[in-house]
């Protein structure tokens, strides 16, 4: 692949190499028969040029090739990869290995103060690639956020998908840090000018209350009616 | 408004020669360190009168000599002098937190407030980390006024919440030394500052500021489902209804030329 290949570059398989990138952290290893049962790779022939040799290439069997395309055999492997990873981790091993990465805090932790350090999970804003860079879902507040570091702001967030993170916290239930019957004051900044309340940001404050003790009350019922 | 954008620090920062460094005043070499970008320079005469630092002498050790090392008071043959190695470093110490308590009264200030409105034009503080903010102007901001309860936090005048410094360079900054007063402040006094429709309209997705709504293989999560998003309302202004969120849009501004596939050659090792 590069010419400074040392003699254990060279016996790593390409998907170790791919994971040793700088800003591929956020990727967990694909398993080898994932990838070899052509199912699981169904339709991504028409997403990616030279389907056949990106997918040889992945598997360590690439042998015929021709050299001008080595760079283009190189990108599209790299594209491959990550569309085969979103299917993955959508799986219950894929899911597992993610697991794993959020009990690491591989994706690092919501900046927001009242989510003290809640771990973020990596989401994609669409499933269709070159869209849209990855971003970090926090299961605390509910919201996405900017990756931090610059390594992170070439990743495609279509090789994690839309999906992931909520179908992620719908097989780990337990990991989902939610306070019961939250009430809202006490997962809220509440700006103050010497001690007194922002008079706008109170009233949006007042609104939101109302919202949830309405929505509460609405979901509460429909439960009953089921 | 305008008049203080044009305005330029006073001062040049030199990097070069260490003669240079000592020459700088106290302040500006204390500004220039690193983990203090989120510091102004406090003006000479605000802390020359005294009837500013009301109370300060009973909060800080060896508050004379923090106030000389703060003003480059020369005590020659004096004071300095007679300190010992760790008494000289406690005293330094001291002036670092004078200096951060005199700093989080005098960004309250009319010429405090034009200071920082510099620093926050320049994004100094940085940007707020949430998504849908897009890049909006953060400013410093503390939970408590008393010093050494937390860290220097950041508050985002859109979504109206307090994020952490996502640098580790912030982790030792107390929050006292901006205080829980002075980001609200800011935007009182500039409220040209405040991003449109930040505290009174709605929020909708034709609008700049959608809601992040979390979908499994493109349908919205059950709300009766354990873990059906229930912190929408965190993001919610007056006038949103649930039906003017639906959104599958990335904003404009979201990075849309994103430089992927990465080149292959700078990213092989
Ligand atoms: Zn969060
Ligand atoms: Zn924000």
């Amino acid at each position: 692949m590069s010419d400074s290949d040392s003699d254990s570059e060279f016996s790593k398989s390409w998907v170790e190499w791919f994971m040793s990138l700088k800003g591929n952290e956020f990727f967990c290893e694909v398993d080898d028969d994932y990838i070899l049962d052509f199912f699981n790779l169904t339709g991504l022939n028409a997403e990616i040029n030279c389907f056949q040799q990106a997918l040889e290439l992945i598997t360590d069997s690439l042998e015929k090739y021709d050299e001008n395309m080595v760079n283009q055999i190189e990108k599209s492997a790299k594209e491959l990869y990550g569309l085969i990873h979103a299917r993955y981790i959508l799986t219950n091993r894929g899911l597992m290995k993610m697991q794993e990465k959020h009990r690491k805090k591989d994706f690092g932790l919501c900046l927001r103060a009242n989510c003290y350090n809640n771990p973020l999970l990596p989401v994609g804003l669409s499933d269709t690639h070159k869209k849209a860079v990855v971003a970090l879902y926090c299961g605390c507040c509910e919201d996405i956020y900017r990756v931090k570091q610059s390594k992170h702001k070439s990743v495609d967030g279509a090789y994690f998908g839309t999906t992931f993170p909520h179908l992620f916290y719908d097989s780990f239930p337990g990991l989902k840090s939610r306070i019961v019957d939250p009430e809202p004051s006490k997962l809220r900044y509440v700006p103050k000018i010497f001690g007194f309340k922002v008079h706008d940001i109170a009233n949006i404050h007042r609104w939101q209350d109302k919202h949830v003790e309405r929505e509460n009350s609405r979901i509460a019922k429909m439960l009953e009616n089921s | 408004m305008s008049n203080f954008y044009e305005k330029k620090p006073d001062y040049e920062l030199s990097t070069d020669s260490s003669e240079d460094e000592e020459a700088l005043p106290w302040i500006t070499w204390f500004c220039t360190l690193l983990g203090h970008d989120f510091f102004c320079e406090v003006q000479e005469e605000f802390i020359d009168d005294e009837f500013n630092l009301t109370g300060l002498s009973q909060m800080v050790n060896y508050f004379t000599e923090a106030l000389d090392i703060i003003l480059d008071i020369d005590t020659e043959g004096s004071q300095e002098d007679k300190l010992e190695g760790d008494e000289a470093a406690m005293v330094e110490m001291s002036a670092e937190i004078l200096y951060g308590l005199i700093h989080a009264r005098y960004i309250l200030t009319r010429d405090g407030l034009e200071r920082m409105a510099l620093k926050y034009e320049n994004a100094d503080f940085g940007y707020c980390p949430r998504y849908y903010c897009q890049m909006t102007r953060v400013l410093p901001c503390g939970v408590s006024d008393v010093p050494e309860i937390d860290t220097v936090r950041l508050y985002c005048p859109n979504c109206n919440d307090m994020y952490s410094c996502s640098s580790s360079r912030f982790n030792n900054i107390d929050g006292a030394f901006f205080g829980t007063t002075f980001a609200h402040l800011f935007f009182e006094t500039f409220p040209d500052f405040l991003p449109k429709n930040s505290r009174t309209s709605a929020i909708s997705t034709l609008g700049p500021n959608p809601i992040y709504i979390p979908k499994i293989f493109g349908f919205k999560v059950s709300e009766f489902s354990k873990t059906s998003s229930r912190m929408k309302w965190l993001r919610m202004r007056p006038q949103d209804s649930d039906s003017e969120m639906e959104s599958d849009s990335i904003p404009a501004s979201a990075p849309k030329n994103l430089p992927l596939p990465p080149d292959l050659n700078a990213t092989v090792d």
